[in-house]
């Protein structure tokens, strides 16, 4: 027998006569353990979303019968109303990420930064948790009974004489929603950026000073360039954040908006005559932005861990 | 450095507008859903909503609805991330892969696939219940992450040998010794699961479930004022669960279910 001190990996590592069974039965315990979840996971999560990429490219088949392969689908994705509804959903997710980081950032930075007020650092954190679940229908009502046509500010700014609706507002359009989307990005921007500001740390900037840099200098030269990554990463998932929203969109814009997972909505829901394969190579569509989303994002996030120890 | 008054103003201006941002909506629905016509304030959208059968309804449905889920999530999600800690480390990589792929796959594509794959049987398809296994795996990503957390704070090694020692086998460790040790963990999904599945809409709207989120979408069309109390019910109660989850789990929440 070996020193005590070696229990652990006399266990993990079981004497060779029993290899075989131990290994069997390490085998069928970590199936019953894991395999229920595996198992649901296959079903609900894997094999529907294996359904969707084959469905893409399936024909009608005669009385429910699947029919042979074809890209027929893939290229009426290319009829002008998808087209306007990937650019919309792009310019839209893209847009609100732009928003999110650099406002977020801000935020962020204007109250975790250097010198910031540090009673406000849990609040801002819990509070953006928090905001940053706050999405669908509720959120669409909020900004409603706010910049509505009846709304709450609509009607204060125009007793002092600005008529927002006649200056072009409109909360139902794309830039309306485009407001509303930042409600939920912003915050979502502030939990994602936190851990990069606190590893910007205290030392470089004042080592920058004493080498004379002025605070332009410093961001120019060492802060962005450290934050670069971990900004890039947070846009990333923000963008797709916004490309998957669905609740939000359609309840805002009764789904008229054209925006592609309105549009997926639209076939499933049989607004719209169209067959259950349109849909599938929407969300082909949807998926491929995603994934490309998704391995951009995981990219970057590790290139910004790099300074965060 | 004492940062410059120019920057500790801007500083204060971001966080100003921040503040009215974020505060105006919130305080424009409850103002909203007070307005009872002309110039009068009162609680009578809310009167009108308690006495109205739907709500009740699919507030009760939708609260069902995420109580299943929440202990379907459990009892899936606790073996088998106590086993990945204890002794499958391997199989980490492949939980977190599912997880990122709920995010490839978002919620009105998934539900385009369920409903393309499962047609039948009646008694699954046809009733809300199909919406749990959407459910479950819309809070994947959140549940396993917090209970990954939770278990990881443990000596999982020498809990499990101890109580194995002592006779104990593995229902037992799990009912009687580790799911205590992570009851923070487990109420924190539980919360989080909860605020997911009652703002819930992309699956129930498209599979033509009447819940709670669909019930206000719908109200929303018509009434607008009893639709922003409902609003603010809502917003209340998940609010609510995530200061919650917040406080107990010391958790981070990144991404909602429901938008």
């Amino acid at each position: 027998m070996k020193a005590s001190t070696e229990g652990p990996a006399l266990l993990a590592v079981p004497p060779a006569p029993r290899a075989g069974r131990e290994h069997r039965r390490a085998w069928l315990s970590t199936a019953l353990f894991v395999g229920p979840l595996l198992a649901v996971l296959l079903a609900f999560l894997i094999v529907p979303a294996f359904a969707v990429l084959v469905g893409a490219f399936r024909a009608d088949g005669v009385d429910g019968a699947p029919g042979g392969f074809t890209l027929a689908h893939l290229r009426e994705l290319a009829q002008p109303q998808y087209m306007t509804g990937l650019r919309n959903s792009l310019l839209l997710s893209g847009g609100s990420a732009v928003i999110g980081t650099v406002i977020g950032g801000l935020l962020a930075y204007a109250v975790m930064g250097d010198g910031g007020p540090a009673w406000l650092r849990n609040p801002l954190i819990a509070f953006s948790g928090v905001a940053a679940n706050f999405a669908g229908v509720p959120l669409a009502l909020a900004f409603v009974a706010t910049l509505g046509t009846t709304g709450m500010v609509t009607r204060l700014l125009s007793g002092i004489g600005i008529n927002l609706y006649q200056h072009g507002f409109n909360l139902f359009t794309f830039g309306g929603l485009m407001l509303v989307y930042a409600y939920f990005q912003i915050p979502l921007m502030v939990i994602l950026i936190t851990p990069a500001l606190d590893g910007l740390r205290r030392e470089w900037r004042e080592a920058a000073e004493n080498l004379g840099a002025s605070a332009a200098q410093f961001w120019r030269m060492v802060g962005l360039p450290v934050l670069a990554p971990s900004l890039l990463a947070s846009a990333v998932l923000l963008f797709g954040n916004a490309f998957s929203a669905y609740a939000t969109a359609y309840a805002l814009t009764s789904g008229a908006l054209p925006l592609l997972p309105l549009q997926i909505g639209a076939v499933l829901s049989g607004n719209v005559l169209s067959d259950p394969h349109l849909g599938q190579a929407l969300a082909l569509l949807v998926i491929a932005v995603m994934t490309v989303t998704m391995l951009a994002y995981t990219t970057l996030e590790r290139l910004g861990s790099r300074w965060r120890r | 450095m004492r940062a410059s008054p120019a920057a500790q103003g801007g500083r204060w201006l971001v966080i100003l507008l921040g503040f009215l941002y974020f505060f105006l909506p919130i305080l424009a629905l409850a103002i909203f859903s007070l307005w009872a016509g002309g110039t009068r304030y009162d609680f009578s959208a809310y009167a009108h909503i308690l006495q109205d059968p739907q709500f009740r309804q699919t507030f009760g449905l939708s609260f069902m609805l995420a109580l299943e889920t929440i202990v379907i999530s459990l009892v899936l999600v606790v073996p088998a991330a106590f086993w990945v800690n204890l002794r499958a480390p391997g199989l980490r990589n492949v939980l977190g892969l599912l997880s990122v792929l709920s995010f490839v796959v978002p919620p009105i594509v998934l539900v385009g696939g369920l409903s393309a794959l499962y047609r039948g049987p009646e008694w699954f398809v046809g009733t809300p219940q199909f919406l749990v296994a959407g459910y479950v795996v819309l809070a994947l990503p959140y549940t396993y992450r917090t209970l990954d957390t939770g278990l990881r704070a443990l000596d999982l090694q020498t809990l499990s040998e101890a109580a194995q020692s002592l006779g104990a086998g593995w229902g037992t460790l799990l009912w009687r010794v580790i799911l205590p040790n992570i009851s923070a963990a487990v109420l924190g999904a539980a919360l989080l699961t909860f605020a997911i599945v009652l703002g819930e809409f992309t699956f129930a709207n498209v599979l033509l479930f009447n819940t709670f989120a669909v019930y206000i979408n719908y109200i929303g069309q018509t009434q607008s004022t009893p639709a922003a109390a409902l609003s603010l019910i809502s917003l209340a109660v998940t609010w609510l669960a995530m200061l919650v989850m917040l406080r107990v789990g010391r958790g981070r929440v990144a991404l909602g279910g429901t938008r």
